[in-house]
């Protein structure tokens, strides 16, 4: 069987992490590189890097973090943010990153998920999706959930696994800084509705909303960015309590 | 020297990574010559298939593979290929394992297998040495390789299927020891010692 994953986020700009200033044990507290590699020490199942540069050298400073993050890790990561091209995935997987997270992008040029999938296969293709509770329904954001689409969530969901997506990263921007746990009534849905892994993203503040996550919605994955990286969780110790409970995770 | 084979697919900058964190001398490479120079062969592959094997053909490579002695690593997709025949793209493969590779089923489990899952040892081999039973492995796959007699690991996904091959001088694992951390690298590692 395989195992739940716990999956650690980190947003970078320019090379440093952005939320990572207060860190205690790192003497270069902004480094990706290095808290990667903290976090692969402490047995992270895998990495999600989200690039939230908005300069013209973007390009340029991601291919070099992914391949310094790529020397140093020997655990699978993700790399997303503003990936729109064909040649970007390309470059990125070929710089050592096991998949591309789309979101915007695939709004836009749905077909771009079904040209990378089969380009470089459906396990190197993240379906990146923002979602909020809006009139009753869920809706998909866009543009990092500032813009609106009009777009039924479970409806695109399913749309992006026909295309090919092998994975759905969901994010509940209802959720998102909140620490009340993550979105289960949604994911719970999702998880029946999709034949792909699903990975929860939004809302983790204590080690009992991943034990939901996983017991109560059956999701593959728990994402969490700053319980991390301040320390307020130690990925271990989480998942030595996950264990504990009966959750099926990689110590 | 070992020969790291590029075929253009994306994941050989990892593996390559990997053999230079053990200190393994490898040189990447999709040239007949520099596999004929090559002592053993490390053959990565993702993506699809049928593409891989196109590629091959397209870099004059099948026949070298299919009829050299050399002690050679199929990862992933590049086990996956030795079969017979593929059921993606319903392609033909290498020919070295019996059989064809097949699908998981989507409606019994998630499909892509992504993730780490434990690995069961089999039979002895060396590829496995100093490596704990029933230990974690990194996966990222929708197709498998159904048990067969030369399957020396396994893992289980909705149904048991051969996570290592080993048929003379070809081994083959379906995880991807470039991101399994550790146990990974020792897997590797063994590779590289082989007599």
């Amino acid at each position: 069987m395989v195992s739940k994953r716990i999956i650690p986020c980190l947003d970078v700009k320019d090379g440093r992490v952005v939320k990572g200033t207060n860190f205690v044990n790192l003497r270069d507290a902004g480094s990706a590189v290095e808290l990667s590699e903290r976090y692969y020490r402490e047995g992270a199942d895998e990495l999600v890097f989200l690039d939230i540069t908005a300069s013209l050298e973007k390009r340029k400073t991601l291919l070099q973090l992914v391949k310094e993050v790529a020397e140093v890790i020997r655990i699978p990561f993700t790399v997303g943010g503003g990936i729109s091209q064909l040649n970007d995935i390309e470059s990125l997987l070929k710089a050592g990153a096991d998949k591309v997270s789309l979101n915007t992008s695939i709004v836009k040029n749905p077909d771009l998920i079904k040209q990378s999938s089969k380009q470089f296969g459906s396990q190197a293709i993240v379906a990146a999706i923002d979602v909020k509770f809006v009139n009753g329904g869920y809706e998909v954001f866009i543009k990092g959930g500032t813009e609106p689409t009009g777009i039924e969530a479970f409806e695109w969901c399913r749309k992006t696994v026909d295309l090919g997506a092998g994975e759905i990263l969901l994010t509940s921007m209802d959720r998102d800084g909140t620490k009340e746990g993550y979105d289960l009534r949604f994911l719970n849905e999702l998880v029946k509705l999709v034949s792909v892994p699903v990975i929860a993203s939004g809302g983790a503040g204590t080690k009992e909303h991943f034990f939901e996550a996983f017991q109560d919605a059956d999701v593959e994955a728990c994402l969490a960015a700053s319980l991390f990286h301040y320390q307020i969780l130690n990925i271990m110790e989480l998942k030595k309590y996950l264990k504990q409970n009966g959750v099926n995770v990689r110590l | 020297m070992i020969a790291l084979i590029d075929y253009g697919a994306g994941n050989t900058a990892s593996v390559a990574n990997a053999l230079k964190s053990i200190n393994a001398d490898y040189k990447i490479t999709n040239s007949e010559k520099d596999i004929c120079d090559s002592e053993k062969i490390i053959f990565p592959g993702v993506g699809e298939a049928g593409f891989t094997i196109k590629k091959l053909h397209l870099l004059n490579l099948v026949n070298l593979l299919r009829i050299m002695k050399k002690p050679l690593l199929g990862i992933c997709v590049g086990m996956q290929v030795m079969c017979e025949r593929s059921k993606e793209g319903n392609s033909a493969g290498l020919g070295i394992l019996p059989g064809s590779t097949d699908m998981f089923d989507p409606s019994a489990v998630k499909v892509p297998h992504m993730g780490w899952n434990r690995v069961k040892l089999l039979k002895e081999n060396v590829l496995f040495n100093g490596i704990k039973d029933e230990i974690y492995f990194y996966y990222a796959n929708s197709f498998y390789v159904p048990l067969n007699d030369y399957a020396i690991a396994s893992s289980s996904h909705g149904l048991e299927f051969s996570a290592a091959v080993k048929k003379d001088n070809y081994y083959g694992v379906q995880f991807h020891p470039e991101k399994s951390g550790e146990a990974g690298l020792k897997v590797l590692n063994n590779f590289i010692e082989l007599a």
